[in-house]
């Protein structure tokens, strides 16, 4: 299996390859292992392919489909040889998903294998629940949380119900949802600079929203999203609004790694 | 070449990809002869009490106010009776409908009935309607010599009498009967009226009676 | 093309976000509109099938429209009535022009119609000495301030309560102007009153038209004022203007799309009038108008069919899809520079003025997908936005800025080794800068996120170069 280290152990199951996403990969590893540990505990053997980069969404979205296919196809060597491709994001898994064989219609070559891949591709929280079913997390976090959907999970692969279920598993946390879960935070890749003053005022009201609830931490499936929403906490408090929220990835709180700091927030 | 030529072409170009513009045609015709059955939601397809009882509803809930009469010999009572409730003259502007024409309107001599169209210092307006429509709660009215249009919208207080029997659940209902009875001349004009006038264009607050009537009364009479 | 400033998108950002008036008015549209669609939309089991339905009549009849509108032509003028055809604005501004003098019109009231604001009629007829009066409310209210509308179906929904006392006593000078108009049925018994005379006094009624039926050639209305009835009895010509893209097969397909269109727009179950009118006043009746005319305009309509978004010409215009989107709630209409805003106007604004014009409206947007979730007649509306983003990208108008950053981002993209040495070593150290904070306040290059949110610092090693040490 070229470009690909599995992981040495004993586990037997499914093979999947782990998309990392470029963000988590940069930013965040610990989200890329708490997915890790989410899915060998699933009993499944997880493969890392050393030629991922990125899913291509930036090039897609402003209109540069040269550059996105080719990204694409990096992808689809990389990941086409697994049983299933999971991500920690809705937003790439959708980009694999709905968006490959979009951007490939007239390629007769590439329409079966990105037809193939799309259909093996999850989301982490929708993979747990949809395909492994999951349904007795062992891990405990006396916290009160709240969720924020972010859109291309939501709207483009249906994932709402999945993370709910699996912080339902969680002992001693509690849910309590804010009411604009479902609104867009305003990140939108490029556009949370291109059209800043738009963006920021679009996080401005998830905060807003969010400040209603009681809530200790927020939790979401794209570390994009989170990290504007922490962005835009982080600068209210420097300018004086007291707010105790966190903002993590889902995965680390059902992977029962909350030891690492929140995003934006450093160790120790 | 005209606009319409060029219109036309430019459409047809771009759907002659597809297909010839005869085979458009006969599917075209075709849809028109036999109008699909499209999907009529359930909620109405209730017996024709309920129906009667929900078309209240819906119409209450839209700030029409509705009452319901034995018979046509109880509407001049029942009018007057509406009319001084909301102390309003005790003066009609009507439609010629058959139905109103034979009301012995003498039994209420201080009822004024006028026919004709709507002018600006008509208070009331007065008309028989088509239909009523269980599933909203909506009235179809139409133009006829009989039935001015104007008489629908210039008052500020629209009195409809609607025989029980016109009450239907469906609008498709509505067109169903007016082909049939019409041989398919569509009249000038088919009102579908839901509740009275209103406006949300100041600050998305609802108010009533901004242009057309303030109040939609409707008469339901059972034995007509 | 009539007045413009979608190109100045991103300074019109800057001064709607700074409007307080507008903040202020913008947020009735979630309580309002958007809360009541969804009790509306939840309330019929059948909803989304309806949907679907709608979304098929709409791709059926445009599948169709030459022979659609052809036979609804003729249907018109078997019931007397006339119509006219406009392949642009320019002429369907000479069609209503030349009706108007032939009626010797001083004045011509007029029914809401996008169409009228996208060829500019009002601005014409007053340049040829006729006067144009809204008699729509809102429509009205903008009039009154020289504005554009900032919906497509709440035109003034920008405007605050004070603002419309406000136009109101400058222009209605006639009046005591002590009056109180604090209390909004204030206001609406003096539009009501001011407007009752223009209806009976107009010589030409002009209204827009939210379906033209092929079965029976017939132009729809729908209203809630009841405004557009008056326009169209009172008097002794009424223009019906409509857009190829408004044609419906027949009377049943239409009722199926007024069941998704109020509950859509408005969340009524139904709008208080829906006018079906078919030709002019007939023999022995003793209202309605003596001539009925139809101006069918295409204005680039054409040009969408035959690209890559006859989607778009399902549009029913409800403008659920403005009601959703965020930046529409965060930025209202009159940012997007034209007549239609929101995610359809950011569509349709593209097509029918260019896209050298418009070509910010398609990228303003995070595709969050809400209006397509919401979309009467399941518009794919991110997708048809990607689209005109593949042509910014093709002709070249992307900024440099994202281009030169795409470019880069993409060369170590496509070469996941070199991305990898280069990133792998690089992050480490960018941590190291971010120090206790666990983030930045300012970052070179990107400025438009750090000016106002902080950015999150990386942890430490990539998550690869970690996986590699892992399972050495």
């Amino acid at each position: 299996m070229p470009n690909s280290s599995p992981k040495a152990s004993f586990s037997s199951g499914s093979k999947v390859g782990l998309f990392v996403t470029c963000l988590v990969d940069l930013m965040r590893p610990s989200v890329g292992f708490a997915s890790v540990k989410l899915l060998e505990d699933a009993g499944c053997q997880i493969f890392v392919p050393e030629s991922q980069t990125c899913c291509g969404q930036p090039a897609y979205n402003a209109g540069d489909t040269k550059d996105a296919k080719d990204i694409a196809r990096l992808i689809v060597d990389a990941f086409e040889e697994f049983e299933y491709v999971v991500a920690p994001s809705g937003s790439c898994a959708g980009m694999i998903k709905e968006h490959y064989p979009k951007l490939f219609a007239d390629d007769l070559e590439m329409t079966p294998r990105v037809f193939n891949l799309a259909k093996k591709t999850y989301e982490l929280t929708s993979f747990l629940i949809d395909v492994m079913n999951i349904q007795d997390l062992d891990v405990s976090l006396d916290q009160k949380v709240t969720y924020h959907d972010s859109c291309a999970g939501l709207r483009e692969l249906g994932v709402k119900d999945q993370p709910r279920q699996l912080l339902a598993q969680v002992e001693g946390l509690i849910i309590e949802e804010y009411e604009e879960a479902e609104t867009c935070c305003g990140f939108g890749g490029t556009f949370c600079v291109k059209y800043s003053d738009i963006s920021d005022h679009m996080v401005g009201k998830s905060i807003d929203a969010l400040s209603e609830t009681d809530a200790e931490v927020v939790l979401g499936g794209d570390l994009g999203c989170l990290m504007n929403i922490q962005g835009k906490l982080s600068r209210l408090k420097d300018e004086g609004k007291e707010s105790n929220l966190k903002v993590r990835h889902v995965a680390e709180v059902l992977a029962g790694m909350t030891d690492t700091a929140p995003i934006g927030e450093a160790n120790g | 070449m005209s606009s319409r030529e060029s219109i036309l072409g430019k459409i047809g170009a771009a759907l002659n990809e597809a297909g010839e513009k005869e085979t458009r045609y006969a599917a075209a015709a075709a849809r028109i002869a036999t109008p699909p059955k499209n999907l009529i939601p359930n909620r109405a397809q209730v017996p024709p009490d309920d129906q009667v009882q929900m078309f209240r509803d819906w119409a209450e809930e839209v700030s029409a106010t509705t009452d319901r009469i034995e018979n046509m010999d109880d509407l001049p009572a029942a009018l007057t009776t509406y009319l001084s409730s909301q102390n309003l003259p005790s003066e009609v502007k009507s439609s010629e409908d058959p139905l109103l024409e034979n009301v012995d309107w003498s039994q209420q001599p201080t009822l004024t009935r006028n026919c004709g169209i709507a002018e600006e210092t008509d208070q009331v307006g007065l008309a028989v309607a088509f239909a009523g429509v269980a599933e909203t709660g909506t009235l179809v009215l139409h133009a006829a010599p009989e039935n001015p249009t104007t008489l629908n919208f210039l008052p500020e207080t629209h009195v409809v009498v609607l025989p029980r029997s016109r009450v239907t659940g469906d609008y498709e209902a509505t067109w169903k009967r007016l082909r049939d009875e019409r041989n398919s001349n569509m009249p000038r004009v088919v009102n579908w009226i839901t509740g009275p006038s209103r406006t949300g264009d100041i600050e998305q607050k609802i108010q009533l009676g901004i242009h057309g009537p303030r109040r939609l009364h409707i008469i339901i009479v059972d034995d007509v | 093309m009539v007045r413009s400033t979608s190109s100045q998108f991103k300074s019109n950002v800057k001064e709607a976000l700074a409007n307080e008036q507008l903040q202020h008015a913008l947020k009735s549209i979630k309580t309002g509109f958007v809360a009541k669609r969804k009790i509306a939309s939840e309330r019929l089991e059948e909803f989304e099938e309806l949907r679907d339905q709608a979304r098929d009549i709409k791709t059926h009849t445009i599948a169709h429209m030459d022979v659609y509108l052809e036979i609804y032509q003729q249907n018109v003028e078997a019931s007397g009535g006339h119509v006219h055809w406009a392949a642009n604005e320019d002429e369907a501004r000479a069609i209503i022009l030349e009706i108007c003098q032939q009626a010797d019109a001083k004045t011509v009231t007029k029914g809401k119609s996008m169409i009228g604001e996208e060829i500019g009629i009002n601005e014409y007829l007053e340049v040829n000495d006729i006067v144009p009066i809204e008699t729509d409310l809102g429509e009205y209210i903008i009039q009154l301030r020289g504005e554009m509308p900032s919906h497509i179906i709440a035109p003034a929904v920008h405007v605050t309560k004070e603002q419309v006392a406000e136009a109101f006593k400058k222009t209605h000078t006639d009046l005591a102007p002590d009056r109180s108009l604090e209390d909004p049925d204030d206001l609406l018994s003096e539009a009501r009153a001011m407007l009752r005379d223009k209806f009976i006094e107009a010589d030409v009624g002009l209204t827009g038209a939210n379906f033209l039926i092929a079965e029976t050639g017939t132009s729809v209305i729908v209203t809630n004022e009841g405004n557009g009835d008056l326009t169209q009895t009172l008097p002794k010509v009424h223009i019906a203007l409509a857009s190829i893209e408004k044609i419906v097969p027949t009377l049943e397909d239409v009722t199926t799309l007024l069941r998704v269109l109020a509950r859509s727009a408005t969340g009524q179950e139904m709008s208080s009038y829906t006018t079906f009118s078919t030709g002019p006043r007939r023999e022995a009746d003793l209202d309605g108008p003596a001539e009925y005319h139809v101006v069918i305009l295409d204005n680039g309509r054409t040009d969408l069919l035959a690209g890559d978004f006859s989607e778009m010409l399902r549009c029913i215009r409800c403008g659920a899809c403005l009601n959703h989107c965020p930046v529409y709630n965060a930025v209202g209409g009159h940012a997007y520079g034209w007549v239609y805003p929101g995610p359809m106007g950011a569509v349709l604004t593209p097509g029918l003025m260019g896209l050298d014009e418009a070509s910010h409206l398609p990228q303003a947007s995070t595709l969050c997908g809400k209006c397509e979730e919401v979309c009467p007649v399941r518009i794919p509306l991110p997708a048809l936005l990607r689209r005109w983003r593949d042509q910014v990208f093709e002709r070249d108008l992307t900024d440099w800025k994202t281009k030169w950053g795409l470019k880069w981002w993409a060369m170590f993209a496509k070469r996941p080794a070199l991305y990898h040495f280069l990133v792998g070593m690089k992050m480490q150290v960018v941590a190291k800068f971010a120090g206790k904070k666990g983030h930045f306040k300012s970052i070179m290059l990107m400025s438009g996120w750090t000016d106002s949110r902080n950015f999150p610092a990386p942890q430490g090693k990539t998550f690869q170069a970690l996986w590699k040490e892992r399972n050495k």
